[in-house]
């Protein structure tokens, strides 16, 4: 594999050797020297589009735990306001001699153009795309999961997952519902009818308007952020009205199974789709998912990278 | 002026002959080897009347970087066109006399198509005030057909009043169907492939809901009315009821909504990047359907051609459009003639005599008759040829066909009795 652009570009073994490679990179951050000499020598550029700070230094900190050199592209400007194109900062991430761009764009489908478009030869890694995918956070989410489920070995076979809010929009979601389904969980997807894509019915999940019917029957819930612009445009009448029918709140929590952990990407809208309570609860695992999603970012980038083939030599 | 000779041509593909051009008419239909005049060989090839193209985006005035008159229309020619319409979309839009009549002059002065302007429905496209309608329809130009094509004219009250108002010229209002508020930021057909690659969907509805609008509309004020590039199923069927009601409504399909399908987005390569989208299967086989049974009356092939740059990006900040003067005869050939959807009367019909109509362009889509118009494309079904992109006469390269074999060759144009296409290439 040379590219992670889409969590669909992951088999069963794939999937399962990168949270497996992941568990070794963990048991490594609990070393007092946290860095192996993997990457030494080799170029990750992140190329930020978006602003996502949270994402950013995770994959950073992945790299340099791997001994990469670490740029960091800020793009500038918006998908309204453009600055340099991506085909021409891609020309000089490449002329720089970058061996993997790590890449965070507005635009679905950008970090595939830029794995295909010929403009770069290094490997491209999706850090999230529009409303696309997020291949790397579902990673982490999955890595999650099995830690507290399944003692942290094997697939998610008969784990029932509840993810709520606003699929329509969420990268996560669409990167969740392919890899678990691969991993052999149950996905219900969990939102007003607004907030789910036409076509819904062909995803290999199962989708519900009653989080409350949802919850009694899941392992883990995940709340998405709800953007609360998109009250603007008429996708939910308020954000107080959203929060009663789609908000995790204690009432709500108690509806989950005792073993049941609640999940979050981050970062959080306390208060709309995550009551504070809830939050700061000790079934709430965010914490942790941030920890996991630099093992897991250190787990792609090594294997993407060739990290294996050297460390056999 | 030259007197030439068609030589042993199929009229329609019936019998051979030597059509016999002299001053611009055909003045003699001879039998195969007796006509008098320079001999243009077309042996076992098959005439048709020159192919008018009802919506055409030649870029001048303002984009010259993308596409001029000139190149414009020697795709055209080579495409077997003889007149295309000149959409009103430019920098500045055509929609003053001022603009249609530079357009209409250059156009002659390239003299290889009539190039027939389109004039804008409201200024500055802007959907908020008439265009002088009048002042384009009295010009040197001549409007007929006016189209905000681009953006819809969505205010109900001002596509009523435009449909009312060109009556006075005979004209028609050639509506580009799309529900601005349900297409907001839209980059694909909606449908499940669109929310599996996280992109804005483009609902049929947004196309269906305004068409079904205008039909009305045109039935209560006694108006005519042209759906411009229809692309879904949901489509065809409010335009069949239409017609069975009596309304005065024509339209037509591009040739790319006949043969491609949205699929072709999974690659986020944004030469497949179009408005309106690419749609399903379903909808490509309706739109077949409708073609061949006159549901839909005309061919034409919103060629839209855009530089380099605004393709060579990711697909959102790419710009909607696919070349498709020269490839339209072919994809008619693949999709309609071959599978026995039309005969070439009816490629006739479809690519020549409907537009015209529609256009009200009389000198063009004549039959192949004595004293008819010379406006001639000679084409050869059994040939085949490769798209190269690149060497495509349009000063942009946005074909979605590139390396594609089709069948069907343009060999020869003739327009007003002139050959501007000989053997292929430019005369």
């Amino acid at each position: 594999m040379r590219h992670l652009l889409s969590a669909a570009d992951l088999d069963r073994d794939a999937a399962l050797l990168i949270l497996d490679t992941a568990a070794e990179m963990a048991a490594l951050s609990d070393r007092s020297v946290k860095k192996l000499p993997t990457l030494r020598g080799r170029t990750v550029v992140n190329l930020f589009f978006e602003d996502s700070t949270r994402t950013r230094i995770s994959f950073e900190l992945a790299a340099k735990r791997l001994s990469a050199d670490v740029i960091n592209f800020a793009a500038k400007g918006s998908s309204v306001s453009k600055g340099e194109s991506l085909k021409d900062t891609a020309l000089t991430l490449e002329a720089m001699g970058a061996d993997a761009v790590v890449i965070r764009h507005w635009d679905s489908g950008a970090p595939y153009r830029l794995a295909h478009a010929n403009w770069i030869g290094g490997s491209v890694i999706n850090a999230g795309d529009g409303t696309h995918e997020h291949p790397t956070q579902a990673l982490l989410d999955a890595y999650t999961m099995r830690r507290h489920l399944r003692d942290g070995k094997g697939a998610l076979e008969g784990v029932r997952v509840g993810i709520v809010g606003d699929i329509l929009h969420s990268r996560v979601a669409r990167s969740n519902v392919l890899l678990l389904q691969t991993l052999g969980a149950e996905v219900t997807l969990v939102a007003p009818p607004t907030l789910l894509p036409i076509g819904i019915e062909t995803w290999p999940c199962e989708v519900s308007y009653d989080i409350d019917a949802v919850l009694p029957k899941v392992d883990a819930v995940m709340m998405l952020r709800v953007q609360q612009e998109r009250m603007q445009a008429a996708y939910f009448p308020t954000s107080r009205e959203y929060s009663r029918l789609y908000g995790l709140n204690s009432d709500r929590m108690r509806l989950l199974p005792e073993h049941a952990i609640v999940m979050h990407p981050g970062p959080m809208n306390r208060g709309m789709e995550i009551s504070a309570e809830v939050a700061d609860s000790d079934r709430a695992v965010m914490v942790e998912q941030v920890a996991n999603g630099v093992s897991v970012r250190m787990a792609v980038l090594y294997l993407l990278l060739g990290g294996a083939k050297e460390l056999s030599e | 002026m030259t007197t030439y000779v068609i030589r042993g041509v199929r009229p329609y593909g019936e019998a051979a002959v030597d059509i016999v051009i002299n001053d611009g008419v055909i003045t003699e239909l001879a039998s195969p080897g007796t006509g008098l005049g320079e001999v243009i060989d077309a042996d076992g090839l098959i005439a048709l009347p020159g192919f008018v193209d009802l919506h055409t985006h030649l870029r001048e005035p303002g984009r010259e970087d993308a596409e001029t008159i000139e190149s414009g229309s020697q795709a055209a020619a080579l495409g077997g066109y003889t007149c295309v319409h000149a959409m009103a979309n430019t920098d500045p839009v055509a929609d003053t006399a001022g603009v249609v009549e530079q357009v209409w002059r250059i156009g002659r002065e390239v003299g290889l198509v009539d190039v027939r302007p389109v004039g804008a429905v409201t200024v500055n496209l802007d959907g908020t005030h008439l265009a002088q309608i009048g002042a384009m329809a009295n010009s040197a130009a001549g409007v007929t057909v006016f189209s905000d094509d681009g953006k819809c004219v969505h205010d109900a009250l001002l596509m009523r009043r435009a449909l009312e108002y060109v009556k006075a010229f005979g004209g028609v209002v050639a509506q580009h169907a799309q529900e601005p508020r349900l297409t907001e930021n839209a980059q694909m057909n909606e449908g499940a492939l669109s929310g599996k690659l996280g992109m804005v969907g483009w609902p049929a509805v947004a196309e269906e809901a305004i068409i079904a609008r205008d039909v009305l509309l045109a039935e209560h004020v006694n108006s005519r009315l042209h759906a411009c590039h229809v692309s879904t199923a949901g489509s065809v069927e409010v335009i069949r009821w239409a017609k069975s009601r009596g309304v005065n409504v024509t339209a037509e399909v591009t040739p790319h909504h006949l043969i491609l399908t949205e699929d072709l987005v999974e690659s986020y390569n944004p030469v497949y990047k179009v408005n309106p989208p690419l749609r399903r299967k379903e909808d490509v086989l309706a739109l077949r359907e409708a073609l061949a049974d006159g549901t839909i009356d005309a061919l034409a092939t919103d060629h839209a051609p855009h530089p380099h740059e605004h393709k060579d990006c990711e697909w959102g900040a790419a710009a909607m459009g696919m070349l498709g003067l020269q490839t339209a005869f072919s994809v008619v050939m693949e999709t309609m003639v071959e599978p026995g959807l039309l005969d070439w009367r009816g490629v006739a019909d479809r690519m020549s005599v409907q537009p015209a109509r529609i256009g009200r362009v009389a000198t063009q889509g004549q039959p192949l008759e004595v004293g008819s118009i010379a406006n001639i494309v000679v084409i050869d079904p059994k040939a085949t040829w490769t798209v190269v992109a690149e060497e495509l006469a349009s000063k942009s390269s946005n074909t979605p066909f590139a390396e594609r074999t089709f069948p069907g060759t343009v060999v020869h144009t003739f327009y007003a009795g002139r050959p501007t296409v000989l053997g292929g290439v430019l005369a």
